[in-house]
């Protein structure tokens, strides 16, 4: 395994500036939708529940600037980060939260399964490892076609429990998949730590298998990022597979409505993450320091981020629903209404 | 016409589809060389090579869940599951996610893959590898189910699955790879959701779906003999389920038996007698039958395993009494 060590603050390159800015935006956008979409719980005009990802936007932002459209991920039960960072836009998200007609998966999915075709973003999955075939099958895809796509698999440190992630591995390790594993390790499997239910080392499993593996500080979104963009690279190049274990923190309960977490967790452990390590203030501070930005033009820039996920949750508000008929429609692909005929 | 054994059809089927479309491609346990236990694969190795006859590691839930992928990307996997019992390892892969993929992303994503998988008991087994398990996958919706009963069949079968865009699961009776059928040389399709009337009849009808479309051609044969006309009816895919064909024969014959292998209760029997009860009450003259294999695990000795699936005795006993307006009840 080899160690991200938190090293100093690098020295910004301001030919990325766009890059950069790019990066903070869209670690912006996702806590700004993530506070609507916990308002629109706690007002109780959302549906059903939903998970945060609060906390754990450096993970997907660092990894998805590394990727194109044409490159795959799968997404998790805590996958609105993910699904932002890979370019989703928020009126069809809040569409989907809110289940309308005009959401990503016509309200069919909701926050548990939105996938964003155009982006390559190949859906969020409710059961926990549930993906990890799938990102492992597009690899295999792209090595078939002789397409250069990577595809990366996001899923929890509690998934790494999932006997399935060792079946894919060893596949991927075998035939020399583009595949990037990337172990989102935010210490807990649901209300357990992930101490108590994980034994030995993540990263020393995928070695295991020959996939080299790394660790790196998932809350420094330039580092994530600059791993990020090797690996893609490597993968892409036939390289592959990689692992990669992100240590992060998710700021809210495993659930919106875990509200009461002092059985799990102190608060003086969420208060540190979230003063001393928070990706947005640290990136926030970096790109003031390096004259990348002014604080001014960053304001200006939250400002509008949170005009437009105001906006997006008006929209997706005032949307129609699916017209009833939609029920039994996608069931099959060459059938449009599955109970209409003898299927 | 030529006749080939039902493992060629298969054989044919796949070759035909693979030289047609690059995207398909072959995942399983010991597919390549060995082409499978059953010889089903041979020679394909040869002609397509390794990365599309891919030999897999034996990680049921692995390579069906890489199946998955692949199709929500454009290719187009048939997976090889070397037993039906297997199945029980794949389910996340084939009922949460291939499944219900194109509902979830509201027809966005599609996952157009075959499993090729078997059924049949009576080939000494025991409970592992003896069972016949359509019921549990055409309970889900998202997923076609295909029961060919012949090497015409199968091969007509399958090549429509291959190129259908949706997750299709078709299982071939094991104890028929070796049993020849006319297969004609020229390429043919056969069309989902179309039963096949293997025989006309006119007092009772036989609804019977793979290993059971013999068993209950020669029931009828026996019934004829004695004055009973029995029209056999195949569905060769009960999801979708050919309705119209069904309940056409049911309402001029007034009488139906449904045979499956698969366990009675709960199983593919019920649902075809349901449907039958709720849509042709009034035609009937008799309870619609479901004969299906007895509710217990597949025993191993032969005299035992030999008592738990429906034979042509008794399903030629069963249709004597219904007609003759006995009330009887299968189980
Ligand atoms: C197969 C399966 N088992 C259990 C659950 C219930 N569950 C949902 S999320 C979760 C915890 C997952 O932990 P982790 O993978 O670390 O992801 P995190 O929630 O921390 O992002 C559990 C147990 C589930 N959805 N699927
Ligand atoms: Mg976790």
């Amino acid at each position: 395994m080899t160690s991200m060590k938190a090293t100093p603050e690098p020295q910004a390159d301001r030919s990325n500036a766009e890059r950069y800015l790019r990066m903070y935006r869209q670690m912006v956008r996702i806590r700004t939708f993530e506070e609507q979409a916990n308002q629109l719980y706690l007002t109780a005009r959302m549906p059903g529940l939903t998970h945060m990802y609060s906390g754990e936007e450096a993970v997907a932002v660092g990894i998805c600037e590394a990727l194109t459209d044409t490159d795959r991920i799968t997404s998790t039960h805590r996958g609105h980060g993910h699904c932002v960072a890979k370019g989703a836009e928020f009126r069809s998200m809040f569409c989907e939260l809110l289940g309308k007609a005009e959401g990503y998966c016509r309200g069919k999915g909701g926050s548990m399964h939105i996938a964003d075709q155009s982006h390559g973003n190949l859906g969020a999955n409710a059961i926990v490892g549930g993906s990890m075939g799938i990102a492992t099958g597009s690899a295999l895809r792209a090595k078939l076609f002789g397409q250069d796509d990577v595809t990366v698999c996001f899923f929890g440190d509690g998934a790494t429990a999932q006997g399935l992630l060792y079946e894919v591995m060893n596949m991927a390790a075998l035939w020399k998949l583009p595949v990037i594993y990337a172990c989102e390790n935010n210490g807990y499997s649901e209300y357990t730590k992930t101490a108590e239910i994980a034994a030995g080392s993540l990263t020393a499993r995928a070695e295991a298998f020959g996939i080299e593996a790394f660790r790196v500080d998932g809350q420094d979104v330039l580092a994530v990022n600059e791993l990020a963009e090797r690996l893609v690279a490597r993968a892409r190049r036939g390289e592959g597979p990689f692992f990669i274990e992100l240590e992060t923190y998710r700021y809210h309960g495993h659930h919106v409505g875990d509200i009461n977490r002092d059985y799990y967790r102190s608060k003086e452990e969420e208060t540190l993450w979230k003063t001393e390590r928070d990706p947005i203030i640290r990136m926030r501070a970096w790109l003031v320091e390096q004259g990348i930005a002014a604080e001014a033009e960053i304001e200006a820039m939250n400002a509008q981020i949170r005009k437009d996920a105001e906006d997006a949750v008006a929209y997706a508000e005032a949307a129609p629903y699916p017209d009833p008929s939609e029920v039994d429609m996608h069931v099959f692909t060459d059938v449009l209404h599955a109970t209409r005929i003898g299927a | 016409m030529r006749e080939i054994t039902l493992s060629q059809a298969v054989n044919e089927a796949l070759a035909e589809e693979m030289r047609r479309d690059p995207s398909v491609f072959i995942l399983g346990e010991d597919v390549a060389e060995a082409g499978t236990p059953f010889k089903v694969l041979s020679g394909l190795v040869q002609e397509f090579g390794k990365d599309r006859v891919i030999d897999t590691p034996i990680s049921e839930p692995g390579f069906m869940g890489l199946a998955v992928g692949a199709a929500m990307t454009g290719a187009r996997p048939v997976v090889d599951i070397m037993f039906g019992d297997f199945l029980f390892l794949i389910m996340d892969q084939l009922c949460n996610q291939a499944a219900k993929t194109h509902y979830m992303s509201g027809g966005k994503l599609n996952v157009p893959l075959v499993v090729r998988t078997n059924l049949g008991a009576t080939r000494r087994s025991a409970a592992q590898h003896s069972q016949s398990l359509q019921a549990l996958v055409a309970h889900i919706p998202g997923l076609k189910v295909a029961l060919p009963s012949s090497a015409y069949e199968a091969k007509g079968l399958l090549k429509t699955a291959i190129r259908d865009n949706n997750p299709v699961v078709i299982f071939e009776d094991k104890l028929m790879y070796q049993d020849k059928a006319p297969v004609p040389e020229e390429e043919y399709l056969i069309p989902f959701g179309q039963a096949n009337i293997k025989r006309e009849g006119r007092d009772i009808t036989l609804i019977a779906t793979s290993s059971m479309v013999q068993v209950a051609m020669k029931a009828a044969e026996a019934l004829a003999s004695s004055g009973i006309s029995a029209e056999v009816i195949d569905p060769r895919t009960i999801v979708p389920l050919d309705e119209a064909t069904l309940l056409a024969s049911v309402k001029k014959t007034s009488r139906a038996i449904v045979i499956d292998e698969g366990h009675q209760s709960y199983g593919v029997t019920a649902e075809i007698a349901s449907r039958l009860n709720e849509k042709a009450f009034y035609y009937l003259d008799a309870p619609v039958l479901r004969m299906g294999a007895m509710d217990v695990p597949v025993p191993f000795s032969p005299v035992l395993e030999d008592l738990t699936v429906p034979t042509p005795d008794r399903v030629a006993e069963a249709a004597r009494r219904l007609c003759a307006g006995e009330m009887i009840h299968a189980a």
